[in-house]
């Protein structure tokens, strides 16, 4: 198993169990490889930062003005 | 504090705050739906939605909060009911990207392309500046596999459903999802997480 392999399982596995079979080449890559380990890591974290965007973070809290809004720094 | 945080009637009245959210929520559902006249329905929903079922709030963001809920909701129907009317043309075509920038011939990553530890991604959530980044990497995925991800991600429907409303098959769903993920990391690695590591950690050599 390569990279491109590895990494395609790491993806799917965000969709579906794997098979053992397929669970046991991974690990034998992964074990090998920190590129690999690191890649399932982020996808992982890729899937909390966007859980996390959903629910508006990341979307600005409009300042508090007094009466007026939004007119920059001009 | 000059208005009342807790009646979203209230808060939604409050002429910037509604403007901007509007606009955010715009954005978002415009993102995913790939249609701007779609995503102000969408839109249109949720509000009255959330007005219609007016609570009390802890503030402005629990407010927020469970408006893109709704909004949400609605965009998932959105995608379930548009099923296979729309894009499949768009969906199935940006065919062969091979990530050879990525891997070397033999599919193992390329030394510089390797990717590294992230430290602290959770202190990340709290920066605004991460979230101008991440909007960013979401802008230059290639339209078919920026929607694909924000379907899985930000809506999160189910594979079948996915690929259902987008008329494509599973294993294009895949390989979708693979390269957005490969292209958004690398992003977001290179303009957030490796950046942090430059300026902080001048002990790495």
């Amino acid at each position: 198993m390569n990279c491109r392999h590895a990494t395609r399982l790491l993806s799917e596995a965000q969709e579906r169990e794997l098979s053992l079979s397929e669970l046991a080449s991974l690990k034998f890559h992964t074990a090998m490889c920190v590129g690999c380990r690191n890649f399932g890591r982020q996808i992982q974290t890729l899937r909390k930062i966007s859980r996390a965007y959903t629910l508006g973070a990341g979307m600005e809290e409009p300042e508090k003005t007094e009466g007026r809004s939004g007119d920059g720094d001009s | 504090m000059h208005i009342d945080d807790t009646d979203p009637a209230k808060v939604l009245a409050e002429e910037g705050l509604l403007r901007d959210l509007r606009s955010q929520m715009h954005r978002f559902a415009s993102l995913q739906l790939g249609d701007p006249q779609l995503a102000e329905d969408a839109v249109q929903e949720a509000l009255m939605g959330a007005l219609k079922n007016a609570r009390s709030f802890g503030g402005r963001a629990a407010l927020k909060t469970w408006v893109f809920a709704i909004l949400k909701n609605k965009i998932a129907d959105t995608l379930r009911k548009r099923s296979r009317t729309v894009e499949a043309n768009q969906l199935v075509g940006d065919g062969e990207e091979s990530f050879d920038e990525l891997f070397d011939e033999r599919g193992y990553w390329h030394a510089a392309e390797r990717p590294v530890h992230w430290a602290d991604p959770e202190s990340a959530l709290h920066d605004k500046h991460f979230w101008r980044v991440f909007e960013t990497c979401l802008d230059h995925l290639p339209g078919r596999q920026a929607r694909v991800f924000m379907m899985r991600e930000f809506i999160e429907l189910e594979s079948r459903e996915i690929c259902a409303a987008a008329d494509i098959t599973v294993s294009n769903l895949n390989v979708t999802l693979h390269r957005a993920r490969l292209r958004l990391r690398e992003c977001l690695e290179n303009h957030w997480f490796l950046r942090g590591e430059l300026s902080y950690g001048g002990s790495s050599r």
